[in-house]
């Protein structure tokens, strides 16, 4: 196998014990050969980068209004001609609907993991390398943060300032900067007290280079790798809140509010209403798996 | 072991005062005084400012947070600003009826989970090992909502063979009330038996990778008591994750609460948001919290029950 090429040996894993500032090409490389070896993965990333391209590319893809209703066509089966995923309970085209839905779904899932990596790696380095008082105030901090069950730290800020992109953001932003502070903080209390680091340290490197070099590129692995797995959960989580009409607000297209919407109709429509849910389980799903597909590509101890 | 209890009991106070501050800060969060949302705006002055005196909402913030966090320490949660009851009954009905979903699913869940977890490692690389991570993802990746939903659709519309919301009145039969529990009860369980069996497999399959058990094998040990110690070893970060789990059970229940219609104590914040009932919300969410403290509580200290070397 290729794990050969891999930094010392193929016992290391990524997160802090991967030593050198800048992992040599051999890692990378074989990250990428055990990737491409990994079919599952390539086709679920596939299917994610068709997601954002639909995202982006919304009005070309779908060429109707997705907020023209019309009451003369309200709730049509799957097949309608003009129509071929149906109309939902105000006459609005379905089709145009999901794939203009995946554009604020896809904000509001994956701007909250964006912020708070930001944030939390940003505290927890901090927390990290200075220690003493000031370490301890952030962590305790979090401590209390993580004391609530998240999905109702959620709710209750979203529910308190009200419903909205910006709030259902701000609000799963706030939920996951306590994990990421936290394994931020871990992986560079670890590299701190490495023997390379201290030679820096002892070599006259500043503080500044150090934890740019050192602790950013050792931080920075772990968390993208956690990240990636915190996207599916923040989409079902989001369009959660848009679900119970505190997220996104209508008549706007997003996967949980037509979920929501289209839930008086699954009487009449049933397949039409389960639609815009099939789209946040695939979405989510393929986000686990890559999450998943490139953990092992990354950790070298699986690869023997 | 009493040392390391001691130690965790004292390190939970000041979370739980941070708690009890979160919970009282989220309320004025909001710009304004929580009154005026409640009144509509052609209010007379007087009447606001009678509301206010009677919520205790026109003196200063500490003053507020003292006085609501001594009254809620001796269990008065004070009274619902929607319908004048007092707070306490509704909620301590409503955690009830969230227990009898959240000890099922969470007994269902981890049971499966642990199960398929187990048997996937055991057959790591195999198909048994491929269908079973299959599930789990997938109960990982399902927005459980919709799940309800669509078995709502199939149990109780097309086959019609279970309620498909509410809770049985007063007086059903054992059976009768059984049937209510079955697709929330399932609904909710999905989250944990794959977080639980993602757990399980990664941990097992760690321990499995450890010279120990080679040791083990060598010196002769037969397979059965082998895996015990493999599951000794394994249990202390899976008791974490489940305590995590049941207490997300208990505290996020409230999307599946609301697609059954289910009278618990999500449905019951949900309801407390739309009325901007803020005495209700905040005893909710406290509760809540407070519950999910001493869960990882307990959870830490049964670790450290089962292995001594987290006792540090």
């Amino acid at each position: 196998m290729a794990s050969t090429s891999t930094l010392d040996g193929g016992t290391v894993r990524v997160g802090a014990a991967v030593a050198p500032a800048q992992p040599g090409i051999g890692y990378w490389r074989a990250v990428g050969r055990r990737l491409a070896r990994d079919p599952i993965t390539i086709a679920v990333t596939i299917v994610i980068v068709g997601i954002v391209l639909m995202a982006i590319f919304a009005p070309w893809i779908a060429p109707q209004d997705p907020l023209a209703g019309s009451v003369l066509r309200r709730l049509k089966p799957i097949g309608t001609p003009g129509h071929w995923l149906g109309t939902d309970e105000t006459g609005r085209d379905l089709w145009t609907r999901l794939v203009y839905g995946s554009r604020l779904t896809l904000i509001a899932g994956v701007a909250p993991v964006a912020i708070s990596l930001v944030i939390g790696s940003c505290l927890g380095i901090v927390a990290g390398y200075a220690g003493g008082v000031l370490g301890n105030v952030i962590m305790r901090l979090m401590d209390v943060f993580y004391a609530f069950p998240s999905i109702l730290l959620a709710i209750a800020i979203c529910g308190l300032m009200g419903n909205g992109l910006l709030n259902s953001v701000l609000a799963l932003s706030i939920v996951f900067i306590p994990p990421m502070c936290r394994i931020a903080e871990s992986v560079t209390t670890q590299t701190r007290t490495l023997d390379y680091v201290d030679a820096a340290r002892a070599s006259g490197t500043t503080t500044s280079q150090i934890i740019r070099h050192h602790v950013l590129a050792n931080v920075l692995g772990t968390i993208l790798v956690y990240a990636t797995s915190l996207i599916s959960l923040s989409i079902i989580l989001s369009a959660g809140l848009s679900f119970l009409g505190l997220g996104v607000t209508p008549p706007n297209p997003e996967w949980g509010l037509m979920l929501n919407s289209l839930r008086q109709a699954i009487y009449v429509q049933p397949l039409v209403a389960a639609l815009p849910g099939v789209m946040i389980f695939i979405t989510s799903m393929c986000f686990n798996l890559m999450s998943d597909g490139f953990r092992s590509a990354m950790d070298v101890r699986l690869a023997q | 072991m009493f040392l390391f209890t001691g130690r965790r009991l004292l390190e939970a106070l000041p979370i739980l005062f941070g708690v009890s501050l979160v919970v009282f800060g989220l309320v004025h969060i909001v710009p304004g005084n929580p009154v005026d949302l409640l009144v509509p705006p052609e209010a007379p002055a007087e009447v606001v400012a009678h509301l206010k005196a009677i919520y205790g909402f026109d003196k200063p913030l500490y003053v507020q947070y003292a006085a609501w966090l001594m009254r809620t320490l001796t269990g008065d949660f004070g009274i619902s600003v929607f319908n004048t009851q007092p707070v306490a009954g509704q909620l301590f009905e409503a955690l009830r009826n969230t227990f009898q979903l959240a000890v099922p699913a969470a007994l269902l869940g981890f049971s499966v989970g642990i199960a398929l977890g187990l048997l996937a490692a055991f057959h790591h690389g195999r198909w048994l090992d491929k269908l079973f991570s299959g599930l789990a993802i997938t109960g990982v990746s399902l927005p459980h909502y919709w799940f309800a939903i669509v078995m709502v659709l199939v149990f109780s519309v097309f086959l019609n063979w279970l309620p498909a919301q509410g809770m049985a009145e007063e007086g059903t039969s054992l059976l009768g009330r059984l049937s209510y529990l079955v697709l929330p009860v399932i609904t909710l369980s999905l989250i944990p038996m794959g977080v639980v069996a993602r757990l399980v497999r990664a941990t097992v399959l760690e321990i499995l990778g450890q010279e120990f058990v080679g040791a083990l094998t060598a010196k002769g040990l037969t397979r059965r008591p082998t895996l015990l110690h493999v599951c000794k070893n394994a249990a202390p970060p899976v008791l974490a994750l489940m305590g995590l789990q049941f207490g997300y059970l208990l505290g996020g229940s409230i999307l599946v609460e609301t697609v059954f219609n289910w009278p618990g104590s999500g449905n019951l914040l949900n309801l407390a948001i739309f009325r901007r009932d803020i005495p209700v919300l905040q005893a909710t969410i406290l509760v809540l919290a407070f519950f999910f403290v001493l869960l990882n509580l307990a959870v830490d200290i049964a670790q450290a029950a089962i292995d001594p070397r987290v006792r540090r």
